[in-house]
């Protein structure tokens, strides 16, 4: 019975996995070529990330709740801090409940640091491995305020908490009142301005302070208060998600804190956070910026393929 | 009455929205590496056919609508309603004129059709995809031209008027198809 019923297929075809190992290959070398190391931190962790936005999946270990990595970043910077120098991780990562036509639960992720530089250099160097990669020298590079302006004429940054709920409900069909701000801006960006950016790499930096996550935030030339994040689109599919990196332990502990916070508010899930990321930023972390790339999705892009199965051998419906 | 949440929205589940039931459409989960998730539905209105977009918060919940399809005979229509039949518990089903909209031109006593109800009364009426209908009206046949393209309108018993071949003649039966109007070709008596 099982034998006919059960659908034992892989979802993605030989050709697409083809194009998945020549495409880890070409990173490795990428890499290889620039004297960044390829290194391996934990898939499965006692902590666990506190950002607001995205649940881990608990595993068990020895009995006791184990986390799976949703992302490299906590192991990547501990060896960082051990001076380690330039160095990367290109592996998998987990998110509870994100799945779709552009999210797996399980899925590839690259991620690397550049000790000594800033998210302007290190966003060159995502467009140098994304046009190799996607054959293309088309890249634009725009604020995240100059994303806004152009269109829908408005100044995100500096728009009353009206204005953006007014644009909001002019433009996206809702079943909710946008709460907050962030909840604004994120639904313009996904509704809008993402099928907006047309073909070609975009890269958008300088992102609203309040969605600085582990980003340092800094004032642009108009003494606006801005996160030094940026991120990477290519076609409206966002990509990758980078940082000038907050370095300050302080300041590093106060955000896990204020995530946990908000979390505990929203009844969500509030797991143990990283304190050794904390301890390891106290003894020094150099000046670096690093960025995280969703693999599967500039797999889809390179070879032209609408669904993050058709590059999946066998995602979670399969799995 | 049991609701579901934005994950398990899927192609063909009846859920309620603004007081109307819908059929979802399409479930697109959208979300920020570093911010809030949504989900873009689109959700067919089963009263007024038209498609609405709507985006929800990631977890949010809709009731589920009452709503099934059956299949139904056709019975009669008594100049207000039009009266179906389920063929196995004999029960009958009384439509308005607007649940049956333009499915009217194409009902024929006794053909199946899929009556969709809504808390037990029928919201819409699907006709059968093909129908056999006799043609009450139309312009005479051309002699000697019979292998020619071309066609002319012809008005069938259920008031439908579709365009068929024009060596067709007023008594001959037809097949149709409902979904596009199109002329199939001519019925074989058996």
């Amino acid at each position: 019975m099982t034998s006919t019923t059960t659908p034992w297929q892989p979802s993605a075809s030989l050709k697409a996995l083809r194009e998945r190992a020549a495409l880890l290959a070409q990173i490795r070398r990428f890499f290889a070529d620039r004297r960044v190391l390829e290194v391996e931190v934990p898939v499965l962790s006692r902590r666990a990330t506190s950002d607001p936005h995205i649940d881990s999946i608990t595993a068990l270990c020895t009995g006791e709740p184990a986390y799976l990595a949703t992302s490299p970043e906590f192991g990547l910077k501990r060896l960082l801090a051990a001076g380690f120098g330039d160095c990367y991780s290109l592996g998998k990562a987990f998110r509870e409940g994100e799945a779709g036509g552009r999210h797996n639960p399980e899925f590839t992720m690259l991620e690397w640091y550049r000790v000594g530089w800033d998210d302007r250099q290190l966003m060159t160097e995502v467009g140098e491995l994304l046009g190799q990669v996607l054959n293309t020298d088309r890249i634009q590079s725009l604020s995240y305020r100059e994303l806004f302006q152009r269109h829908l004429q408005l100044d995100p940054h500096s728009a009353s908490d009206e204005e953006l709920r007014d644009c909001v409900a002019r433009e996206v069909e809702l079943s909710f009142v946008p709460t907050g701000r962030d909840e604004c801006l994120d639904l313009l960006m996904s509704h809008r301005l993402e099928p907006a950016m047309g073909e070609g790499i975009t890269l958008v930096y300088d992102f609203p302070a309040s969605q600085a996550a582990l980003a340092r935030v800094t004032e642009d030339d108009t003494g606006t208060l801005v996160a030094r994040r940026f991120e990477a689109y290519v076609g409206g599919l966002e990509l990758a998600n980078g940082y000038w990196e907050l370095t300050d332990a302080e300041e590093q502990l106060r955000r896990f804190e204020a995530d946990h916070r908000y979390r505990a508010m929203q009844k969500l899930h509030v797991y143990p956070f990283e304190e050794r990321l904390v301890a390891a930023l106290e003894a020094g972390m150099p000046d670096c910026a690093g960025v995280a790339l969703g693999v599967d999705r500039l797999l889809m892009l390179a070879g032209g393929y609408q669904r993050i199965e058709e590059v999946i051998a066998f995602p979670i419906e399969r799995a | 009455m049991a609701s579901y949440s934005t994950n398990e929205f899927k192609g063909g589940l009846k859920v309620m929205l603004d007081g109307d039931p819908c059929s979802i459409v399409e479930n697109e989960f959208v979300k920020p590496g570093k911010g809030q998730a949504f989900n873009r539905v689109k959700l067919r209105n089963l009263k007024t056919g038209r498609v609405w977009e709507r985006t929800f918060r990631s977890g949010e919940s809709l009731e589920s609508a009452d709503v099934m399809d059956r299949d139904m005979e056709y019975l009669y229509n008594d100049g207000e309603f039009y009266h179906f039949m389920e063929p196995e518990t004999f029960e009958q089903h009384q439509a308005s004129v607007d649940a049956v909209g333009d499915a009217a031109k194409w009902l024929k006593e006794q053909d199946v059709c899929t009556v969709t109800l809504y808390n037990g009364s029928p919201l819409a009426v699907t006709p059968p995809n093909h129908v056999i209908l006799e043609i009450t009206d139309t312009d005479p046949g051309l002699r000697g031209d019979t292998a020619q393209g071309g066609t002319k309108p012809a008005t069938l018993s259920t008031g439908a008027v579709v365009k068929v071949p024009l060596f067709l003649e007023i008594g001959e039966t037809v097949k149709v198809d409902t979904r596009t109007g199109e002329y199939l070709g001519r019925a074989k008596e058996d």
